[in-house]
């Protein structure tokens, strides 16, 4: 297929992250041309400031580099400007007479500085603040003069300031209002913001309007309207931007304040849109970045043809941090006739928090100096959250308090967003540190976008780091997916299968959107056992869905060959199956005879067509030694010969046994009893390992000596074997109903906790149901050998080999 | 070419592996849920598994020892491993399915 013309108009944060949205979805669809009036690739305005104050250069602060737009064979054109659109031929034209055509065209011009019509604005030595040139006329007029003075007293102002602070100007901000930052923050924060700024320097000229800028060739000094004047070597103008529209009104595009778009982003041209800074939507034109980037992405969907959201518009709020100074705002945070506020004033620490209400939601807040609980609050707002029945001043304190040092990003949970700018939540991030071994905020950058664009989250993604990476954290907190195939956790999927009642393997893949539509070797097992799990009675387990071992009931092994492991109940034989084994090894030439871990004997190196014939010869019980299931229950001699015996552990170890075999599990589950605490079946590393002692049984659970080295923690000491097989009845039942498939109890415990096993087996009832419910599933439960050797039908289908006969020459 | 006959279409099991033996080499044939039929080597290039005894999703089948994923189609290991085994062409004339060498 032909691939579509896409010309870019503006090579700025809004336009070329609309473009890596594009590429998300389509990456070979377009044909993409970007005009960039400035000689730069595609750099992060918002940090602009950092480089006039001389600690990054250009490259720090570049967003996509040269390589990228090569990568993505997108054709750049920088230092040169679109003069004129023809939209009857689809056409651009440059001021270099370049002439493109396009199919789809975008326009993300920006906004240009709000230069003063002032008298001697054009006089040398007054500069705007808006791009990396800007800079450069500050920072070489820093070399040669010493007073500079910004009018200005909002954010760029502020910016502007302290980096002429650090080029060793002495620095005077003129603002026309009696509080800075007016449009952030409210008189308080204001104020605080002020006094700090001060101390580090500044010097404020309120409530002052400029009249006439005064000099010579260059600029002299100020005059203002109350007839003061100052000197001034240097004029930064920091009173605002406009949106560039002056291509779009040329063209007939329409233009209000900004160029007017619909929902989708779209102008009132066909294949024309505008994204960022210069479009107008539902008559705001935004400057932050956040909701230029929500822009962009739904304007992606737009082009690429993708069924897409509507833009509704965005709340904004600010996180800035202003000359080493931590600021938040959003929503409405100036108090009116219809609100109350909470406030918390700290003169010592310099800190300042506001929390606006309105019928009982939060409305705005301004957080100044610890800004910590801004993304909470900003999802309070977004959410519209009912806050009636939260104690209001809880909300502040949840981490103002002294004694807790704990991150506010540790407190909020997956679904909250922690990059504003960029909609980047909690739970993306940890999921993206665990499942990508992220250990740096650069890597989560790169990974994430989180911390991309403004950088102010950069604490919060590093506290997430350390958390996640540290001991604490807990990573089931992390939603995980069954695995590739579906973005639903366990927990998900199994609610899914109970509310809609579903009933095979391929149906829960299909009604749940599969995006392999047969799933894999990590999700069909698992499927297959949380249906046979759910529906024990009528559940038909599915060959095609189980593992070799569990469809052949054997063990391969790597030669394709395969063991077989009869039962022994508590490790305990006789004569006859000993002679029966025997005999069994002789007729099939067996390689190798060996005694298990588990006490019992495995026949090594068995043919899989020979399978049926050896089980029928043996006609023991299956061993279940390849299985998730009951493998074995091993024991100590106990109180029939031993003489330290306080306990009879063989017969109870054959009791438990003959109780639970047959039964799946998630993973498989390893028993034990010994008869006295030396402990000779090694019950401390066992899923369920019992120890007798005088008068009574002690129950460890969630042991493993393998893999996940743990020793068992004890669940509780009971008086009466009846009483040892009743709890390990509900602690396999709630093993079986919460644990991943292929999850040891030794992991599952740690992840949900002894507590949580404890009050629910502790509690009569839910005792007295799991046992019901393990009990049903025993019920149903039937030995697999002696079904296949009965079946001959199973035997053809899963164990008989093809065999050739006649060829024929073609 | 040689062209051999090694089951009824029917007898061939739905997302299940048969292992067959043809002149020296030990072949898995795989009856896909499309019906359509597949023949290659039966050995994983990673350690020599039988493919054969793997499940089964769409056109490919997860080795029981190690976990590899492999194309009973064009014979090759997915990424992230690499590899390939052999393909065999396979025929059906009458129900019948022949492997051909």
């Amino acid at each position: 297929m032909k691939k579509k013309k896409l010309v870019l108009v503006g090579n700025g944060m809004a336009g070329v992250r609309c473009i890596e949205e594009i590429l998300k979805i389509d990456s070979d669809g377009f044909e993409i041309t970007i005009f960039g009036r400035e000689p730069y690739p595609n750099y992060n305005r918002i940090l602009l400031s950092t480089v006039l104050q001389g600690d990054t250069s250009i490259d720090d602060i570049t967003i996509n580099e040269l390589e990228w737009y090569e990568q993505h064979n997108i054709q750049l054109y920088t230092g040169e400007t679109v003069v004129e659109i023809d939209k009857e031929r689809k056409q651009v034209y440059t001021d270099k007479d370049r002439q493109i055509e396009y199919d789809e065209l975008i326009l993300a011009t920006g906004s240009l500085p709000f230069m003063l019509p002032l008298p001697g604005a054009d006089k040398e030595g007054v500069t705007a603040f808006r791009d990396i040139q800007d800079c450069q006329t500050m920072i070489e007029s820093a070399q040669q003069y010493r007073k500079a003075v910004v009018i200005g007293g909002g954010l760029l102002g502020l910016e502007a300031a302290r980096g002429l602070l650090n080029l060793g100007m002495e620095v005077d901000v003129v603002h026309i209002c009696e509080h800075l930052m007016e449009r952030q923050l409210d008189p308080t924060a204001s104020k605080m913001l002020q006094k700090e700024l001060e101390a580090q320097g500044m010097n404020f000229l309120l409530n002052k309007q400029t009249e006439e800028i005064f000099g010579s060739r260059r600029v002299e000094g100020l005059l203002f309207k109350d007839g003061s004047k100052i000197e001034a070597d240097l004029v930064v103008m920091a009173v605002g931007i406009r949106p560039n529209v002056q291509l779009a009104k040329n063209n007939g595009i329409q233009v209000n304040r900004g160029i007017v778009v619909n929902d989708y982003m779209q102008t009132d041209c066909p294949n024309i849109y505008a994204v960022g800074e210069c479009a107008e939507h539902r008559e705001i034109v935004y400057g932050l970045v956040a909701p230029l980037y929500e822009q962009g992405k739904i304007l992606a969907e737009k082009v690429c043809g993708v069924e897409s959201k509507k833009y509704e518009g965005s709340v904004v709020s600010t996180q800035l941090k202003v000359s080493g100074v931590d600021v938040f705002s959003a929503g409405d945070f100036l108090d009116n006739h219809d609100t109350n506020s909470i406030k918390v004033y700290d003169d010592f620490e310099g800190i300042y928090k506001k929390v606006v209400f309105r019928d009982d939601k939060v409305a705005g807040a301004v957080l100044f100096g610890d800004i910590g609980e801004g993304p909470k609050l900003l999802n309070m707002i977004n959410d519209r959250t009912d806050i009636s029945n939260l104690s209001k001043v809880a909300i502040l304190q949840d981490h103002s308090g002294g004694e807790s040092s704990k991150s506010a990003a540790l407190e909020m949970v997956n679904s909250e967003v922690i990059c504003g700018c960029n909609g980047v939540t909690k739970g993306e991030i940890c999921g993206a540190i665990v499942e990508n071994g992220l250990t740096t905020v650069d890597q989560v950058k790169d990974n994430t976008n989180a911390s991309r664009s403004c950088g102010g989250c950069k604490p919060l993604v590093q506290d997430l780091l350390e958390y996640t990476l540290g001991d604490e954290f807990d990573q089931s907190e992390i939603k995980e997916a069954v695995c590739g195939c579906t973005t639903l956790s366990r927990e998900e999927v199994i609610e899914e299968i109970k509310s809609k009642n579903l009933k095979f393997v391929k149906e829960i893949m299909n009604v749940l959107g599969w995006k392999n539509e047969e799933g894999c070797s990590k999700c069909r097992p698992a499927l297959n056992y949380y249906l046979g799990m759910l529906y024990p009675s009528d559940y038909e387990d599915e060959q095609e869905s189980r593992f070799v071992n569990d469809r052949l009931h054997a063990n391969i092994q790597k030669d394709g060959t395969y063991s077989v492991v009869p039962r022994m109940y508590g490790g305990v034989t006789n004569v006859t199956d000993l002679r029966k084994i025997a005999d069994v090894a002789e007729k099939y030439d067996v390689p190798m005879i060996k005694l298990t871990g588990g006490q019992r004997i495995d026949l090594l190196g068995i043919k899989k067509e020979d399978l049926p014939k050896v089980w029928a010869d043996l006609d023991m019980p299956s061993g279940y030694a390849y299985g998730k299931a009951l493998r074995t229950v091993k024991t100590c001699v106990g109180s029939q010969f031993c003489r330290f015996g306080t306990q009879d552990s063989t017969q109870l170890g054959i009791d438990l046994e003959k109780k639970f075999e047959r039964l799946n599990t998630p993973h498989k589950v390893k028993m034990s009893v010994s008869a006295c605490p030396r402990n000779c079946a090694e019950s401390g590393i066992k899923d369920v390992g019992i120890v007798g002692v005088d008068g009574g049984f002690e129950i460890y659970v969630g042991g493993n000596g393998g893999t996940h080295l743990r020793a068992g923690d004890l669940l509780c000491t009971v008086k009466k074997e009846k009483e040892v097989i009743e709890t390990t009845a509900a602690f396999l039942q709630y093993y079986r109903e919460t644990a991943t498939y292929l999850e040891r109890t030794s992991k599952w415990i740690e992840r949900i906790g002894l507590e949580n096993i404890r009050e629910v087996l502790f509690d009569e009832e839910n005792k007295k149901q799991l046992v019901a419910r393990i009990e049903e599933a025993l019920a149903h439960t039937k030995d697999p050998w002696e079904e296949i050797v009965k079946n001959q039908e199973i035997q053809e289908k899963l164990f008989r080999n093809l065999e050739t006969q006649t060829s024929v020459r073609a | 070419m040689e062209r051999i006959y090694v089951a009824n279409v029917n007898n061939l099991p739905e997302k299940l592996g048969k292992s067959v033996k043809v002149r020296n080499y030990d072949i898995a044939l795989f009856k896909l849920s499309t019906g359509v039929i597949h023949a290659i080597e039966n050995s994983c290039p990673h350690k020599g598994g039988v493919l054969s005894q793997g499940i089964i999703s769409g056109k490919h089948v997860y080795c029981p020892m190690h976990n590899w994923k492999i194309c009973t189609e064009e014979g090759k290991a997915q990424k992230p491993d690499e590899g390939c085994v052999k393909t065999f062409e396979v025929e059906i004339k009458d129900e019948k399915v022949y492997v051909c060498l």
